[in-house]
C-alpha cells in the first residue's frame, strides 16, 4: 500500500518536473521551429506547429548577411577570457575570505553582491569615457575586462561557499609539511575544488555568452559579439521574426550544447551547499 | 618554383602595402529592407573607391539610437557615419555635433532632394543629413471589404469616413475588425500616430509659452475617438500593437483598414508575404471635418557624419553614393524599380517606370508633400516636427504619455484620467526642463 502510494507520488512528480521543463523549454522550441518557417508562415495566425513549408533560406539569408564565424569567434574569446581572468582573481581572493576571515570579509562579502544591484546604465557613460580615452572601445580586451568586473562577484561567492566546505585542517596539515601559499593554493586546495571551480567556470561561461548590455555598447564592428549578430535582426519597421529566429538559434546553440552536456556539473554546482 | 615563391610574395606584399593605405570607415545603420538591401550593392561604390572599405554596425532602431547617441554625446568616435532619424539631425545640428554637407559632389543634385524631405535635415539653411529613404503616413484600406460594405474612399477622407467605413467593414465573427492603429507605448509608436492624429484635429503639444495642451478640447476630441474606434471596432489586445502586429494583421486579411507609415505599403503589396496583395487601396491622412491638416508625419532615415569623425573625405564620398540618383538606378537595376528607396528624390517620383512599379508611388509623394514640419498644427506652435516634438526632451515625455494612453486603451483608465495624468506630466517635466518659467 506505502509502495503504491509512493509509486504514485513519483509518478506525478515526474510528469510535473517534465510539464514544467517543457513549458520552460517551449519558447526556444518555438524559436528554433519559426526559423524553419517562411516570414509568412512566422506571424500566420492560427500559428502551424510543425505542419508548414520547410525551408532553409533564412539560414542562408542570415549566413549571406553577416559574419557568423566571427561574432561566434568573439563571443568565444569574450566569455572565455573573462572567465578565466575572474577565476585567476577570484581563487585567493575567495581562499582568504573562506580560510583567513577578517572582522569584515562578511561585509565585504556584501558589498561585492551589493554593486550587483546597481542598473548597468547608471555607469555606462563613466566607463564609456574611460574607454574612450584608453583605446578600449570595440575591443576584446575592453569586454573582457568589464564582464570579468560584472561576473566577480559571483565567481567569488561560488568560490567561497565550495571553500568553507573544505576543512581547513587539510591545509593546514600542508603547511606543517613546508607548503607555501603558492603551493597550497595550486596542489592542495585546487584539486579539492575541481568540482566547484569547473561548476563556477560553466556558469560564468553562459553569463557572458548571453551579456547584451555593454556587449551592445562597448562595441562597434570589430569586437562584437553574437549578441550584436542577434540584434541585427531584429525590426521594428519590417516583419523578419523567421530571419531573427533562424540568427537566434545560431547564437544560441553553442551555448545550448556546452549546457547540455555539463548539466550534470551546473546543477551540482549551482545547489552546492543549499541543504545542510 | 623559387621563382614563383618570389613572385608570390611580391604580390602578398603590394596587397598587404594596399590594404594599409585602404581606409576604413564604420557606418551604423538600422535594420530594415533598404538598408541591408544597401549593404548588399556596395560593390559599386569600393570598386570606384577601392582606397576606402567599409565595415557595418547593424542594428535595431532603438539599439542604434541608444548606441550612436552615446557615442556622439561623448565623442567617442567609433562610426564614421550613421543612421539617423529626422527627429536627431536638427537638434544634433544646433549641438555642432554634425558636419555640414554643404560641399557634396557636383552631380550629387542636391536640388532633387524633395523640399519637406530637405527642410527636416536642415538647420538655418545647411543640410546636416541627406535622406537615405523617407515617408510619411496614410490610409492603407481593403479596397474588396470597401466594395462589400458598399463604400467609396476618398482620397481626402475624413475621420468622420474613417469611422463609417470602420463600422461597415467589421464583422467581428470572421475576426475582421474594421479598423487597426498603433497602440503600443512608446514615443515613436503609438504617440507617432497620435500627435499626427491630434495635428489633423487641430490640437498641438505646446502652445508659444511652452506650456502643455492636453486640456485642450482639440486633444480631447483626438483621445475620445481614438479610443471609440478602437474599442468598438479595432482588433483585441490593440495597446500591444505597434507597426509590425499591424503589419502582420492587414497582411493576414484582418484589418479593414490601417493608418500608418507609407513605408507600409510596399510590404501589403507585395504577394509573397501579403494575402491581400491585390486589394489595398490608398488614401491620404485623414483629416477632422474644417481643419486643414493631414497629419504632417514626416519621418526619414537619414546619413549623416560625426563632426569627431577621421575620415570625412571618405565618409562623404560614401553618403554621397548611398543617396544618390545613380544608387536608386542601380536598386532599380538589381531588383526592380519597386525596390528602390521611396521619399527621397523628385525624380524617382516622375519615373514612369517607378509609377508603374509601384501603385502606391503617387500617394506616397502627395502624403509627403502635404507636410510642413515647421507648421505641424493650424494652431501656432513654438517647436517643429510633425508626429513628434523636435526637442531632447520629447523622447521621455512623449514615451510616459504613451503609456498613458495605451493604458487608457487597454481600460485601464479614462480619456479623461489620460489627459489630465499627461497635462500634469509634462508640464511637471517642462518646467523642471526650463521651457516654461
Amino acid at each position: 500500500m506505502a509502495r503504491a502510494s509512493s509509486n504514485r507520488r513519483k509518478t506525478v512528480v515526474t510528469v510535473l518536473a517534465w510539464a514544467i521543463g517543457l513549458l520552460i523549454f517551449f519558447p526556444i522550441l518555438w524559436t528554433v521551429l519559426t526559423s524553419f518557417k517562411t516570414e509568412a508562415e512566422a506571424v500566420a495566425s492560427p500559428p502551424s506547429f510543425i505542419n508548414f513549408h520547410w525551408t532553409l533560406e533564412n539560414y542562408a539569408e542570415v549566413q549571406s548577411r553577416s559574419d557568423y564565424f566571427r561574432h561566434f569567434l568573439n563571443s568565444v574569446v569574450i566569455s572565455l577570457g573573462s572567465t578565466v581572468l575572474g577565476l585567476i582573481i577570484a581563487i585567493p581572493a575567495a581562499w582568504s575570505m573562506a580560510f583567513v576571515p577578517a572582522k569584515r570579509t562578511k561585509d565585504i562579502l556584501m558589498w561585492m553582491l551589493s554593486t550587483k544591484m546597481l542598473p548597468p546604465v547608471g555607469v555606462l557613460i563613466p566607463i564609456y569615457l574611460i574607454f574612450r580615452d584608453i583605446g578600449l572601445l570595440d575591443s576584446l580586451l575592453g569586454l573582457i575586462i568589464v564582464l570579468m568586473l560584472i561576473n566577480l562577484p559571483i565567481i567569488i561567492w561560488m568560490l567561497f561557499t565550495y571553500f568553507r566546505e573544505i576543512p581547513g585542517e587539510i591545509l593546514e596539515a600542508a603547511r606543517m609539511d613546508g607548503a607555501g601559499l603558492k603551493a597550497e593554493l595550486l596542489y592542495v586546495l585546487t584539486p579539492m575544488a575541481v568540482p566547484g571551480i569547473a561548476s563556477t567556470l560553466l556558469l560564468n561561461i553562459i553569463l557572458a555568452w548571453n551579456e547584451a548590455f555593454w556587449t551592445l555598447n562597448l562595441t562597434a564592428a570589430k569586437a562584437a559579439p553574437l549578441t550584436a549578430f542577434i540584434a541585427s535582426y531584429s525590426s521594428p519597421e519590417g516583419l523578419f521574426y523567421a530571419k531573427l529566429s533562424a540568427a537566434s538559434t545560431m547564437a544560441i546553440a553553442p551555448i545550448l550544447i556546452l549546457g547540455w552536456f555539463s548539466q550534470k556539473q551546473l546543477v551540482r554546482g549551482l545547489t552546492f551547499g543549499a541543504v545542510k | 618554383m623559387n621563382y614563383r615563391a618570389w613572385l608570390c610574395g611580391a604580390v602578398s606584399a603590394c596587397a598587404l602595402g594596399f590594404a594599409a593605405h585602404a581606409e576604413t570607415i564604420t557606418i551604423a545603420t538600422v535594420n530594415n529592407g533598404d538598408m541591408i538591401r544597401m549593404q548588399k550593392l556596395t560593390d559599386d561604390f569600393t570598386k570606384d573607391h577601392p582606397d576606402i572599405q567599409l565595415e557595418w554596425v547593424t542594428l535595431e532602431e532603438n539599439v542604434l539610437r541608444q548606441r550612436v547617441t552615446t557615442d556622439i554625446a561623448t565623442k567617442g568616435g567609433q562610426y564614421d557615419v550613421m543612421t539617423i532619424g529626422n527627429y536627431e539631425v536638427p537638434i544634433w545640428g544646433k549641438q555642432g555635433w554634425l558636419m555640414a554637407l554643404d560641399d557634396l559632389p557636383a552631380g550629387y543634385d542636391r536640388a532633387d532632394l524633395l523640399p519637406a524631405i530637405a527642410g527636416g535635415l536642415s538647420v538655418e539653411g545647411k543640410l546636416y543629413a541627406v535622406p537615405f529613404y523617407g515617408e510619411s503616413a496614410m490610409l492603407m484600406y481593403r479596397t474588396d471589404l470597401a466594395e462589400k460594405a458598399g463604400i467609396k474612399m476618398s482620397d481626402q477622407p475624413t475621420w468622420t469616413d474613417i469611422k463609417a467605413a470602420a463600422k461597415a467593414m467589421t464583422d467581428k465573427d470572421n475576426e475582421v475588425y474594421g479598423i487597426c492603429l498603433r497602440g503600443k507605448a512608446g514615443w515613436g509608436e503609438n504617440m507617432a500616430f497620435l500627435t499626427a492624429m491630434s495635428n489633423s484635429y487641430g490640437a498641438r503639444w505646446f502652445d508659444m509659452d511652452w506650456k502643455p495642451q492636453f486640456d485642450s478640447p482639440e486633444w480631447k476630441a483626438t483621445l475620445t475617438d481614438y479610443l471609440d474606434m478602437m474599442k468598438t471596432y479595432g482588433p483585441p489586445g490593440a495597446s500591444s500593437n505597434g507597426f509590425n502586429e499591424n503589419l502582420a494583421l492587414f497582411q493576414q486579411g484582418k484589418c479593414g483598414m490601417w493608418i500608418d507609415a507609407t513605408v507600409a505599403a510596399s510590404f501589403v503589396t507585395n504577394a509573397k508575404d501579403s494575402t491581400v496583395a491585390d486589394s489595398v487601396g490608398f488614401a491620404q491622412f485623414p483629416n477632422k471635418d474644417g481643419v486643414d491638416n493631414h497629419g504632417n508625419w514626416l519621418w526619414s532615415w537619414n546619413l549623416a557624419i560625426p563632426a569627431s569623425t577621421k575620415k570625412a573625405d571618405a565618409a562623404k564620398a560614401f553618403v554621397a553614393w548611398a543617396t544618390s540618383r545613380h544608387y536608386t538606378e542601380l536598386v532599380a537595376a538589381s531588383e526592380g524599380w519597386a525596390a528602390s528607396p521611396p521619399g527621397t528624390r523628385t525624380s524617382l517620383y516622375e519615373n514612369p517606370e517607378y509609377q508603374k512599379a509601384a501603385p502606391f508611388a503617387k500617394m506616397t509623394l502627395d502624403a509627403i508633400n502635404s507636410v510642413d514640419t515647421k507648421k505641424p498644427s493650424v494652431q501656432e506652435v513654438p517647436y517643429t516636427g510633425g508626429q513628434f516634438v523636435s526637442i531632447p526632451e520629447f523622447q521621455g515625455i512623449g514615451t510616459a504619455v504613451g503609456q498613458l494612453f495605451s493604458a487608457a486603451l487597454a481600460g485601464n483608465m479614462s480619456a479623461d484620467q489620460a489627459l489630465q495624468a499627461a497635462q500634469a506630466l509634462t508640464s511637471r517635466e517642462m518646467t523642471k526642463a526650463g521651457y516654461i518659467k
